[in-house]
């Protein structure tokens, strides 16, 4: 008798905890774009954050919403850019290798060192002292996070600057995230006109800083054809949607951070581990 | 009068006494698996707070009016799971529909409150300690309250420990221990004050 009061009390507790959360469920469901989920299926869901969004959901969100280009997934290459260009409707567009690029070059000869740091070898360590021994605020430091970061091993430092080797980068955005100076962003692989410099002081003092600085003097956006180039806080920012690298610009630059060819031809076979041993 | 120092005193006492991360040990995996970043952990913590404070306004007169008055106190942890498992699956429904970012931000944490022990904890022990509903639902808010305080004081601490050079060996989960169990040992220096506090 007793063991029958118990299994019904329980059972009484269970169907109310049921029912409820059904209930609720039906009452407060979320309502998903069906076609963001379609997408969202296609992505190949590892979250690496290759196309500049927050994961595959976020991508998928965006593309769903619509005004995405929809070949910005790198591990899903031509063959996810081709089946999303076909479910949003979109024309299918040939899928655009991405690589890192660093935005700094302030290499030994350029630029100097305003203190002799002693601490903690690393990039974000140095950054948290009076934001790092550099004599500019917001060049490459030098103590290669990005380097150890990277899982393909493409990032060198040379001279006191980290370089990426563009045959080894796979595009998987490891070291934008951890550079401290949010020096390093993802360029199309086709790309060879740069800004390599991330400096938002003004000239003089830009200069001051190092030699190879962007100076912001807007001699680049007069000279530029296609409107593409544009001065934002003291700094020259190309956008690659509309730069045909016809190179007027960087003929015009009177410092050199405009560059083309920037990628430095590393020896294949060489990483900065190995270096290291 | 009387009644409001009692209250005062469960509220401080299962703050920082009886904390129950740092003194009693329960709760951990939520401690050390959402405790890296300030926000998520404060995050952790509310919801905790929250979920205790539900679960013990629906376990107290479950356990007085249905199981003691039926005599089947033996049921109590089977029915109290159950109860705090529908509770949180409630909590996630609406979170999810209310704010998005906290949802995702808890990520898989949030269902594993059904399976955190510091929740069973507190509605079983406010039973076993004899408490009034309001002495229970106080006491729920401070357990809350001090689950929050610990996350949050590590979640700070945490941040440190990313930035400084650490020998290879103490490296990730060894350190983050090191680190909870100093906490622990400052926590019990809070012993025996709370009781004398209206001495």
């Amino acid at each position: 008798m007793e063991i029958l009061i118990a299994f019904l009390v329980m059972l009484a507790i269970a169907l109310v905890a049921a029912v409820l959360l059904s209930v609720l469920s039906h009452f407060f469901a979320v309502e998903e774009n069906p076609l963001k989920v379609q997408i969202r299926a296609c992505l190949p869901g590892i979250n690496c954050g290759a196309c500049g969004y927050k994961g595959c959901d976020d991508y998928a969100a965006a593309l769903a919403e619509g005004g995405v280009k929809p070949n910005l997934c790198i591990p899903g290459a031509q063959q996810v850019a081709d089946q999303i260009a076909e479910m949003i409707g979109a024309e299918s567009q040939p899928f655009e290798d991405k690589i890192a690029f660093v935005a700094c070059n302030g290499h030994c000869e350029a630029t100097f060192r305003k203190a002799k740091y002693e601490g903690v070898d690393t990039c974000r360590a140095a950054s948290m002292l009076y934001g790092g021994d550099g004599a500019c605020v917001y060049g490459c430091l030098g103590y290669g996070d990005c380097a150890n970061a990277c899982p393909a091993d493409a990032i060198c430092l040379i001279d006191g600057i980290a370089r990426v080797n563009t045959a080894r980068c796979l595009g998987c955005t490891l070291c934008t995230t951890t550079c401290p100076k949010n020096l390093i962003s993802m360029i199309p692989q086709k790309t060879n006109t740069v800004v390599m410099c991330n400096n938002k002081q003004k000239g003089a003092q830009a200069r001051k800083a190092c030699k190879n600085a962007c100076i912001a003097c807007k001699k680049c956006e007069k000279v530029c054809p296609h409107d593409a180039i544009h001065v934002v806080d003291n700094l020259a920012n190309i956008d690659y949607s509309k730069c045909t690298h016809c190179e007027a610009c960087v003929k015009e630059c009177p410092t050199g951070c405009l560059k083309t060819a920037v990628f430095p031809d590393l020896p294949e076979g060489i990483g900065h581990k190995e270096l290291l041993g | 009068m009387e009644m409001f120092k009692t209250l005062i005193i469960i509220l401080l006492s299962s703050v920082l006494v009886d904390n129950y991360v740092l003194s009693r040990f329960l709760g951990i995996c939520p401690f050390l698996g959402v405790s890296k970043k300030l926000d998520q952990a404060t995050g952790m913590g509310v919801a905790v707070t929250v979920v205790m404070l539900i679960a013990t306004a629906a376990t107290w007169p479950i356990q007085y009016y249905v199981l003691d008055a039926l005599g089947l106190g033996y049921l109590q942890n089977i029915v109290f799971i159950l109860i705090i498992a529908t509770l949180v699956q409630m909590i996630e429904l609406l979170l999810r529909r209310f704010s998005p970012a906290l949802h995702k931000g808890l990520g898989v944490y949030l269902p594993l409150i059904t399976t955190n022990c510091a929740v069973l904890g507190v509605t079983i022990n406010n039973i076993l300690d004899g408490y009034t509903f309001i002495e229970s639902m106080v006491s729920s808010l401070g357990c809350g309250l001090g689950f929050l305080l610990a996350m949050v004081l590590f979640s700070g601490l945490r941040s440190r420990i990313d930035e400084s050079n650490i020998p290879a060996p103490f490296r990730g989960l060894a350190v983050t221990l090191i680190a909870a169990s100093f906490i622990s040992l400052a926590f019990m220096g809070f012993g025996g004050i709370v009781e004398n506090i209206f001495a």
